[in-house]
């Protein structure tokens, strides 16, 4: 064994990250690490390459214990993490990405030829075959993710760690990478590595380990490896938990009424993909699907944040003019972004002045006079009915805790009384109470008519509060489930590029 | 609470300032030094304003002065060289205004230029134009066209008060302020205006046009400052187009921040604004009056007495920060 890392426990504001986690790699093997989104995979992953600290535990590196307080320790003692998002220069050429801080020098200056000599066998190791001289900007992003490898093999990485590599590959780049882990695993290097595509795990690893809230729950090896056992480890024994908010609401959409329709909506994300979907009155429709299946993307297209490529957008029956945010609020659609604090609130603004935003003119004399006392009445009232805490509308909204500051997100569109709530993780980084309140919120809302359409990464929210369920998976609706068909397998099934029965494509 | 604050605080400069001229020089608190004080302040407060609009929002305009020159050499130009009539003039210089502003507002907004960089070009470009429309030549009022200058020539006299008389300028600058506090205070407009400023993007998720209210800033500001260049060169008469104008915009933009408006937008009242204007003229006039400060430094001074305003606002911010913290 390389590296070890025992019983890990990290804790952020709230939520317990990694709740003793266990987990070692050997030289020479590929360990795959999966879980739901949420499942504390990415913490994990930072406390071994140096980025967090851990509140409790320890690392070993050949038995030894080791403390990494920043990603350079974990570089000199041979670990080297490859970002989801990589992390390259774009405007230097291949060679200087690949040396960058590490440059051999002879007093100020660079050893131009020992660099190239360096960078070039790096690259040559990682199985790309080019010039250290081309610029990173004319790389396509599988040549860019190899670079990033060459990068790691440089500083002699033992250990690799890659997380989600082949979320922006092609099938060819995505094969080409393969190649090269696998080849260097044969040559020795320990490799950990995660994704969501269980196809790719299935292919690649010699191991499985499986996380779940922050918890090591199951092991594979070898042939143990299918896509239906990763799965069933995924979503735990624990299925179909209690479901008592909507259990009396009716699901037989049939008898329902359309609120919000979507027609061959296309997005500049997913430009070949059109989207079609419904949303009935009293209905709540939770969206899943994993990190970058275009729930975001979806979601500020029907409201108008980014321009929708084609595709139309009715409104009980009416189709929404114009492609403004301002259009589809004046239809009768309110947004709640996932950033509530970049996109949501105005942070420095009170909690009166928050909740009466989007309403002004409701409440302005005329749509344009502004009538202050009704707005501190509307605000009292708002605040009031979202049960915000604490309830003083002269507060900064910025002081309020997550989930008080979401209760504002929503409230301020309750104001306008919409038909249609687009919500994009509606209890993101908000406490268990107050993640309970806002499930109870959208029932009401949705008891009073509005349709909701809810973009949701926790499963027990997905199940608990929907009526219905759609799964994106890669841009298009990989499958419609209604609330009794709808479970955790299923769900992740066809979230992570399978049927619905559970037989897996290829 | 803050705004308020912040009013006070360049209130007290002002006292300050005035306080130690009028110690420091017999002639400050001469009646006619004052009319003039309260002249030339309504003048800048009237551009101050308009530079305050885009700041709110969180742009800038560095062509406020070149506005004023283009604005202020085309009038004279069009009514004394060829004759026009001044009610084609007027409401056509005035357009000229408006028309560069949303220039400016569709540049920053459609095309997602840098405000910095449209309105340096818009200062270089329209100083240009001034100096070749004209052919570089001055151009004047020549003694007449007393019925337009009258505007800002009219003098209303105080009851009881021999050499002083509330200038008409005064009037038009409680006009424009009047105005602008009702529309970012009393209309729907002007709270999406202010919000857009605090944070484009919750403001945008909130329904609200953000984009047209950018626009409108720089419309406004470019507006305000064409009618200030009218109300300039009706003020002095004639006008060099080389440096008519010249350095205006960074008096308007310091008037506007000593006023509490800051340069990451959302903030910003007019009353600050314009006491912010007055300590500008003042402290100028309190270099020209005051012997032993010779007039060549007035940059240095000007800038001087900005720079310690804003560290000593930074710093008192940061004790009172550091005081709640500990008392949590």
């Amino acid at each position: 064994m390389i590296l070890q890392a025992r019983n890990i426990v990290k804790r952020f504001p709230g939520v317990l990250a990694l709740d003793g986690v266990d987990l070692d790699v050997s030289a020479g093997e590929i360990l795959a690490v999966v879980g739901e989104n949420g499942a504390g995979k990415s913490t994990l992953m930072k406390v071994l390459a140096g980025d967090l600290q851990p509140d409790e535990g320890e690392l070993l590196l050949d038995g030894v214990p080791l403390r990494l307080r920043s990603p350079r320790d974990a570089m000199l003692a041979g670990i080297s993490l490859i970002h989801q998002e990589l992390s390259l220069a774009d405007n230097l050429d291949v060679g200087a990405n690949i040396l960058l801080g590490r440059e051999p020098r002879s007093g100020p200056f660079l050893r131009r030829e020992t660099a190239r000599v360096e960078a070039r066998a790096a690259l040559k190791a990682a199985g790309l075959d080019i010039d250290p001289d081309v610029s990173v900007a004319e790389l396509g992003m599988g040549s860019r993710q190899l670079v990033e490898i060459a990068k790691a093999l440089s500083t002699k990485a033992r250990v690799l760690i890659m997380d989600e590599p082949t979320s922006s590959l092609t099938a060819v780049e995505a094969n080409r990478l393969f190649e090269t882990i696998e080849r260097l695993r044969d040559h020795g290097t320990a490799i950990i590595y995660i994704s969501h595509r269980l196809g790719e795990i299935e292919r690649l690893a010699d191991r499985v380990e499986v996380l779940r809230d922050g918890s090591h729950v199951g092991s594979l090896v070898g042939s143990e490896i299918t896509q239906d056992a990763i799965v069933e480890r995924m979503v735990g024994r624990g299925l179909d938990r209690d479901r008592g908010l909507r259990s009396d609401v009716e699901v037989d959409v049939a008898t329902k009424t359309p609120m919000l329709e979507v027609h061959g909506l296309r997005t500049a994300r997913f430009p070949d993909i059109s989207i079609d979907l419904v949303v009935h009155r009293g209905e709540i429709v939770a969206m899943a699907g994993l990190v970058g299946a275009g729930r975001t993307e979806l979601l500020r297209a029907i409201f108008g944040i980014d321009r929708p490529i084609a595709g139309s957008i009715l409104v009980a029956g009416e189709e929404v003019r114009g492609r403004h945010p301002a259009d589809a609020a004046a239809s009768g659609i309110a947004f709640v972004p996932e950033d509530r604090k970049a996109d949501g609130l105005l942070l420095e603004e009170s909690i009166g002045e928050n909740m009466t935003l989007p309403s002004l003119s409701v409440h302005a004399t005329g749509g344009v006079l502004r009538h202050r006392r009704r707005e501190r009445r509307a605000a009292a009232e708002l605040i009031h009915q979202m049960d915000v805490r604490p309830a003083d509308r002269n507060l900064v909204a910025g002081g309020l805790s997550g989930g008080n500051q979401q209760k504002v997100a929503v409230g301020r569109w309750v104001g306008c009384e919409p038909r249609v709530f687009l919500l994009d993780e509606p209890t993101r980084g908000v406490d268990v109470a107050a993640k309970a309140e806002i499930h109870l919120l959208l029932d009401r809302l949705a008891r009073g008519g509005a349709a909701i359409l809810a973009a949701s990464s926790e499963m027990e929210e997905l199940l608990a509060v929907s009526d219905r369920v759609i799964v994106m998976h890669e841009g298009r609706i990989a499958g419609d489930l209604a609330r009794q068909e709808a479970s955790e397998a299923a769900i992740m099934r066809l979230a992570t590029g399978g049927d619905r029965e559970g037989a897996t494509s290829r | 609470m803050n705004g308020a604050k912040k009013i006070l605080g360049v209130f007290s400069l002002l006292l300050v300032t005035c306080v130690a001229t009028s110690a420091l020089s017999p002639y400050f608190l001469t009646a006619y030094n004052l009319e003039n004080l309260l002249r030339r302040t309504s003048l800048f407060g009237v551009i101050s304003i308009g530079a305050a609009f885009v700041i709110i929002v969180g742009g800038i305009d560095l062509s406020i002065g070149s506005v004023v020159a283009l604005v202020g050499c085309l009038l004279p130009w069009l009514l004394v060289e060829h004759g026009v009539s001044i009610w084609l003039a007027v409401p056509g210089v005035l357009g000229v205004g408006l028309v560069l502003g949303l220039c400016h507002g569709l540049l920053v907004q459609r095309l997602r230029l840098q405000p910095f960089i449209v309105t340096l070009c818009g200062l270089l470009i329209y100083r240009g134009l001034a100096r070749g429309i004209t052919g570089d030549q001055t151009v004047g009022f020549q003694n007449e066209f007393k019925g337009i200058r009258s505007l800002v020539k009219t003098r209303f006299p105080v009851p009881g008060l021999e050499d002083f008389a509330i200038p008409s300028t005064l009037v038009i600058l409680l006009v424009v302020s009047f105005l602008s506090i009702f529309f970012l205070r009393f209309t729907v407009w002007g709270r999406h205006l202010l919000a857009t400023g605090r944070n484009e993007s919750a403001a945008r998720h909130g329904g609200i046009r953000t984009d047209r209210y950018v626009v409108l800033a720089y419309v406004i500001c470019a507006g305000l400052a064409g009618f200030g260049g009218m109300l300039f060169i009706l003020d002095v008469g004639s006008a060099q187009p080389a440096d008519f104008g010249n350095f205006y915009e960074l008096f308007a933009i310091a008037a506007a921040v000593l006023g509490g408006c800051s340069l990451r937008g959302g903030e910003g009242s007019v009353v600050g604004v314009v006491i912010g204007a007055a300590l500008m003229q003042v402290l100028q006039n309190a270099i020209t009056l005051i012997d032993w400060i010779p007039d060549n430094i007035q940059y240095a001074v000007i800038g001087a007495v900005i720079i310690v305003g804003a560290i000593s606002d930074e710093g008192f911010r940061r004790i009172v920060s550091r005081r709640r913290l500990r008392s949590r």
